[in-house]
């Protein structure tokens, strides 16, 4: 791949997917573009760039797909949902006790492990949830990855990552060589469409949203407006969780991250975070407007 | 260290989960049969077992039995890691006893994240 080429692809992640490389991830375009170049015909990575160039609709979507997917699976990174068991789940059932209902997004629900997970969680805490009503919306930004995750359908290989053999036996069905999780949790997810970079207002508010190893991709102007936007679409008593390479520190006052449980932020209020002094310039304004 | 017995009548799924659970930080020992892997239990429990299915002689199920009967054969984790990949299979063995089943074949990943799960080593060492 010659650096223009590089480049133009660099550029083109960004505008069409908010993706942002550093100049050194070569390898990763080359390992995840050659197989599709391939399977499209094409002789290696210059010609697709053409393709690109030309304005090929599909190849611009297999592109962006084939870049922003990514490895994922059951229970991924365990704390998270240890979090949402232990923590999360007590103090909305409290808070809730009168609405009985939750609302919960997984912002990257890639192929459905993590939301299928948190249905699990769920699950398993059986009577306390009785007559609630439940709603666990996942998004991604590749529509072949929500068709997985609908579908709810694993490799022997998949199903075998993360996923206790419990829980394997209790939620999933064997058909030949792969495992579909029962219709009883795919009912409890409502699969969307959704590139984090445009607006989502229209999802409503949630008290739970997960939005884990999504950002680090993005640079950070992008994570700063995608965490404002988050902010507006979260309850004040919600929670939010990213993934264990993320935070919020040092990038907005939004959030606010719980002390001893990584990687777990609440909303500030929006007022409070506003009169925080910011970095020199926010006290100069605050004093202006006391006098 | 903690110690694992691997219990395969295949030499070759013996050294290859020899080598994954040594990067492990396990001490391993290896049987080719269910008595064998009996007979070293009476000497010594192990923390962990990765116990095939299908052997010669006596198979992981039946040993599991005997083991599980033995003083303090309660404590070692039992990992069943077998070409039977049925649910009527996995019923089986967790109902006799076992904590974890690993259907073949696997890798390391899998070895770890099961062995993760039930406690054998640290999460974050699963993850790295």
């Amino acid at each position: 791949m010659t650096p223009t080429e590089y480049e133009y692809l660099r550029k083109f992640l960004k505008d069409n997917s908010g993706l942002d490389l550093s100049a050194d991830k070569q390898y990763l375009i080359e390992s995840r573009l050659l197989p599709l170049a391939r399977k499209a015909g094409l002789s290696g990575i210059a010609e697709l760039v053409q393709k690109l160039q030309g304005g090929a609709r599909q190849m611009i979507t297999d592109v962006v797909e084939a870049m922003t997917t990514n490895e994922t699976f059951f229970f991924r990174d365990k704390v998270p949902f240890d979090h949402f068991r232990e923590h999360i789940m007590p103090e909305i059932i409290k808070a809730r006790a009168a609405k009985r209902s939750v609302r919960i997004w997984c912002a990257a629900g890639s192929t459905g492990q993590e939301p299928y997970s948190l249905a699990m969680c769920l699950k398993e805490m059986g009577a306390a949830l009785t007559g609630w009503r439940v709603e666990i919306i996942a998004t991604d930004l590749s529509q072949e990855v929500l068709e997985k995750a609908k579908a709810g359908v694993y490799s022997q290989f998949e199903v075998q990552r993360g996923l206790p053999i419990q829980m394997l036996v209790k939620y999933f069905k064997q058909t030949g060589e792969t495992w579909q999780i029962n219709p009883e949790l795919r009912a409890m997810i409502q699969h969307r469409q959704l590139n984090l970079l445009h607006d989502f207002a229209q999802l409503g508010t949630f008290d739970v949203i997960f939005c884990r190893n999504v950002l680090i991709y993005f640079d950070q102007d992008t994570k700063i407006n995608i965490f404002n936007r988050l902010a507006r679409q979260i309850e004040p008593d919600g929670f939010l969780v990213l993934g264990a390479a993320e935070t919020v520190v040092g990038l907005t006052d939004t959030f606010r991250p719980i002390p001893e449980r990584r990687g777990l932020y609440k909303p500030n209020d929006p007022r409070a975070a506003a009169a925080k002094p910011v970095l020199g310039g926010a006290p100069r304004l605050a004093a202006m407007a006391g006098r | 260290m903690k110690t694992c017995l691997v219990v395969d009548d295949s030499s070759v799924v013996r050294k290859i989960a020899r080598r994954i659970l040594e990067g492990l930080e396990f001490e391993v020992t290896e049987a080719e049969d269910g008595s064998k892997a009996l007979e070293i239990c009476q000497r010594q429990l192990p923390d962990a077992v990765l116990l095939d299915w299908n052997m010669p002689v006596m198979d992981g199920f039946e040993f599991m039995g005997h083991m599980r009967r033995l003083p303090g054969g309660d404590q070692p984790k039992v990992v069943f890691c077998t070409t039977e990949n049925n649910v009527a299979h996995i019923a089986q063995a967790l109902s006799g006893g076992a904590n974890e089943y690993i259907m073949k074949p696997f890798d390391k990943d899998i070895i770890a994240d099961k062995f993760a799960e039930v406690g054998l080593i640290p999460v974050d060492q699963a993850m790295a």
